[in-house]
């Protein structure tokens, strides 16, 4: 009986047993992330799914959302511990298969009848901040783009990896999704939007001194040099 | 009739009159029509045949009451009513009362009575019964046995009975064909059966010494010599050297003595008793199995084998005159 | 001893079952329920949700039932790769089969060029999706309901003048219907319950692919109350289903009057 209890215990220990600090990261950040370093452990997704378990209780000690709106969330369930920080910035810019299929080469194009579009759901940072660009040209302009959009995705890696495949004529995702298996579109300064990647510890954190460090490092001139590399733009007025 | 043990290809050479079995190579024709030629790659489908099958188990459809079930092959042929016809063939089985019941409520007597009527609702020009008294219990087969007798000498179509009982063979058959290990040993009219078996099968049943042997050279005192499987035997009768033929002797044309025999009996062999089995009825008689070379079976009083104190392991002599065997071809 | 494991064992798996269940049904806010049921998006969802699970049963039960049958009576050579191949919906990551159906029929996949267009983003691909991981589910215990026919029965009606196909519908069918009805229903909760395959396969727009699993995971991450009311929807829904299965087959099969007893 007792080795019966000490196997169930040992099945049920990863869980337990990892004394790693936790981080909850929007699934955008999981490239630049996984290069801060191999002691962290790591959850993406998207930033309403994580504000979702952290609100059920998830064990954590970092979030790092995609936008203000989830971290607003967070800090008003009171998931938060401190002021939240601006670590990354991001653009969005539209993607097409290699071989454009679609033949989308200037944004006016996802209008055009017959264009397959993908972009986020609503609630999903990606999804929001695309229909801020669609809106920001013309609310004419993003009723039509919304007419062609044929799927609503979770998270914005599964936009990149159907434009991939080919499936789908554009999508809207983040300059630091942009892979090189698929083709850029540039999207006019002046209707795109700035993502602003918000940082906080969280509230109660089982390593709350190592969740700090890895915030700050984050914000050092190292941490920056990082998440540029993975295309992101710099936090603005970032500690050098 | 069919009859044959267990294994000898009974029920298979029904399934491949029937088509649920196809013969590597060979011709089946019924009634001047072929459904099966191997040299024509021709073979007709089960369901094309104008056959009736009654199985050993009955194979009642489970989800269908008495009368559906003997409506089926009606239906299936698309005959017009189908549940008039079948209320009329259950009547003339004495189970109209049955109707309504389902196979599994039925007893084995009563299953046989559907199972048949239904083969015999599509009217087939040839009935296959396969060991139709096989599954039922004693008393009951008694009564079946006799119905059946009644039933199938009315019947129109030819039909094939199938058993493992020599004694319904004889009792049903008109004609009777053995198979021994899936070969005709033996096809014929019922007497010559009886009279002169050409099978072990039906000679242990019928309780007969059978030999099958050659026609060796005659003696001087002019008996013919025919050589058997382990010895010799001779006989009265006239056949040509070289031919084979079948030797028949009674067992009750067989005397059992302790010493050697002096007699005019010309047949003498001595062997180890095998066994000594009482003859029903009354076990008045018994039946001695003499290991000589050939063996032979002995029929004497009970009174006499005590008398010589008979007892299996005692050597003992058998032996009969010329004259007590038969031979035929 | 055992009896009272077995007892033991049994309460602990209601509990694991009928707690979670109990615990949706409990957090539905009783007056919303009305509203929400009235909100077309969620109506949307349903209907999708009904006809393609209808019309992937329908489908799979009709193909189905011969590839049961073949794969049940007949041995050819491959055999055990064609029931291999079919079993492995079953245990294949939903997402896994999605990604596979993709390369295989999307715009650009393998059939997808053949066929000249492709599947994904259309009601369709939510059919294919589901009748693809559903599929298994019907056919397995349809394929063990014919095996345990007795052949015997199918040698009699071959006798009695039935066709194959007269046999098949009149003595095969009848008997193996039970078999048939649980592996229709639990195909159809299969399928109600499809998501990882739809949402990579097929997609997730509202009115054309977003089925009801679909609609519970968008709103969960949003509107809580919304998830809990479209969980619970989808639940007496598949409950619902279930139920009108086995009464409907209830009624025509003939298991009950097989256990009457005989009489002797």
């Amino acid at each position: 009986m007792k080795r019966l209890v000490f196997v169930l215990l040992l099945l049920a220990s990863p869980a337990f047993a990892r004394d790693e600090t936790t981080i909850f990261a929007a699934a955008s950040l999981s490239g630049a992330f996984k290069e801060m370093g191999k002691k962290y452990r790591f959850n993406f997704a998207g930033s309403q799914q994580l504000a979702a378990q952290l609100e059920q209780g998830a064990p954590a000690d970092v979030f790092a959302s995609a936008d203000e709106q989830w971290m607003s969330y967070a800090r008003e369930h009171g998931l938060i511990a401190g002021e939240p920080r601006v670590f990354a910035r991001n653009r969005l810019v539209v993607i097409t298969p290699k071989s454009n299929p679609g033949r989308v080469d200037r944004i006016a194009d996802l209008a055009r009848p017959g264009v397959k579009v993908l972009i986020g759901v609503e609630n999903v940072p990606i999804g929001r901040y695309a229909r801020q660009v669609l809106t920001k040209h013309s609310s004419d302009f993003a009723r039509r783009v919304l007419g062609n959009v044929v799927s609503q995705e979770e998270n914005v890696k599964a936009i990149v990896t159907k434009i991939a495949l080919g499936e789908a004529d554009a999508g809207f995702v983040y300059v630091s999704d942009a892979t090189p298996a698929v083709r850029r579109m540039p999207i006019p300064d002046e209707v795109n939007v700035i993502a602003a990647y918000p940082i906080a510890v969280v509230k109660n954190a089982p390593h709350a001194e190592a969740a700090q460090a890895f915030v700050n490092f984050l914000l050092s001139r190292e941490g920056q040099a990082i998440l540029v590399k993975h295309g992101f733009l710099p936090a603005e007025n970032s500690r050098p | 009739m069919l009859v044959g043990e267990s294994g000898s290809g009974k029920t298979t050479a029904l399934r491949l009159l029937a088509g649920l079995l196809e013969p590597a190579e060979g011709r089946i024709e019924l009634d001047g029509l072929t459904y099966f030629d191997s040299s024509r790659n021709l073979s007709v489908v089960p369901h094309k045949r104008p056959i009736g099958y009654v199985a050993q188990d009955y194979a009642l459809f489970p989800h269908l009451n008495v009368l559906e079930n003997v409506a089926f092959g009606l239906r299936a042929l698309r005959m017009p009513a189908p549940l008039r016809r079948a209320s009329e063939l259950l009547e003339r089985f004495g189970i109209t009362d049955l109707a309504e019941r389902r196979p599994a409520q039925l007893s084995g007597g009563q299953q046989q009575r559907v199972a048949l009527a239904r083969a015999l609702a599509i009217e087939p020009r040839l009935l296959l019964l396969d060991e139709p008294l096989a599954a039922l219990d004693l008393s009951t087969r008694r009564v079946v046995r006799a119905e059946l007798i009644r039933l199938l000498a009315e019947l129109p179509c030819v039909t094939i009975y199938v058993t493992h009982s020599p004694a319904e063979a004889l009792l049903f058959g008109e004609r009777v064909t053995v198979l021994e290990k899936g070969r005709v040993s033996q096809s014929g009219a019922r007497d010559d059966l009886l009279r002169h078996p050409r099978s072990s099968y039906v000679a242990e049943f019928l309780g007969l010494n059978l030999y099958r042997g050659v026609v060796g050279s005659r003696t001087d005192d002019g008996l013919v010599r025919v050589s058997v499987e382990g010895g010799e035997l001779f006989l009265a009768e006239d056949a040509p050297i070289g031919e084979e033929i079948h030797v028949v002797v009674d067992p009750r044309e067989v005397v059992l003595s302790t010493e050697r025999p002096q007699g005019s009996a010309r047949n003498v062999f001595v062997g180890p008793i095998e066994e000594i089995a009482p003859e029903p009825p009354l076990g008045e008689r018994v039946r001695v199995s003499v290991g000589s070379r050939p063996a032979l079976i002995a029929e004497v009083t009970r009174a006499a084998a005590s008398a010589m104190a008979l007892a299996p392991g005692r050597m003992a002599y058998a032996s009969f005159k010329a004259t007590g065997a038969r031979a035929y071809r | 001893m055992i009896r009272a494991a077995a007892v033991g064992a049994g309460v602990l798996l209601l509990l694991l079952l009928g707690i979670p269940i109990a615990s949706l049904i409990l957090r539905v806010p009783a007056a919303s329920l009305a509203t929400r049921m009235a909100d077309p998006a969620i109506q949307e969802a349903l209907r999708l949700s009904l006809v393609t699970t209808l019309i992937s049963t329908l489908l799979i039960v009709l193909i189905g039932t011969p590839v049961a049958y073949v794969l049940a009576t007949r041995d050819f050579p491959g055999k055990r790769v064609v029931e291999t191949l079919i079993d492995l919906p079953m245990v294949l990551p939903p997402t896994v089969a999605g990604l596979a159906l993709l390369l295989a029929f999307g715009r650009m996949g393998i059939a997808g060029k053949i066929l000249g267009f492709g599947l994904p983003f259309t009601t369709l691909a939510v059919i294919v999706a589901q009748v693809f991981m559903a599929a298994p589910f019907f056919i397995a215990p349809a394929r063990a309901g014919f095996a345990a026919l007795d052949r015997r029965l199918l040698d009699a009606a071959a006798t009695l003048r039935a066709s194959e196909g007269y046999a098949f519908a009149r003595v095969v069918l009848p008997l193996t219907l039970p078999s048939l009805t649980a592996g229709a229903a639990m195909a159809c909760a299969r399928a109600l319950g499809e998501f990882g395959a739809t949402i990579t396969f097929a997609g997730n727009l509202p009115g054309v692919t977003q089925t009801m699993p679909l609609a519970v995971y968008v709103a969960f991450q949003s509107d809580l109350e919304a998830a809990i009311v479209l969980s619970v929807l989808l639940m007496i829904l598949s409950f619902g289903l279930l139920l009108g299965l086995r009464a409907a087959t209830g009624r025509m099969g003939p298991a009950s009057s097989l256990a009457a007893p005989i009489a002797r």
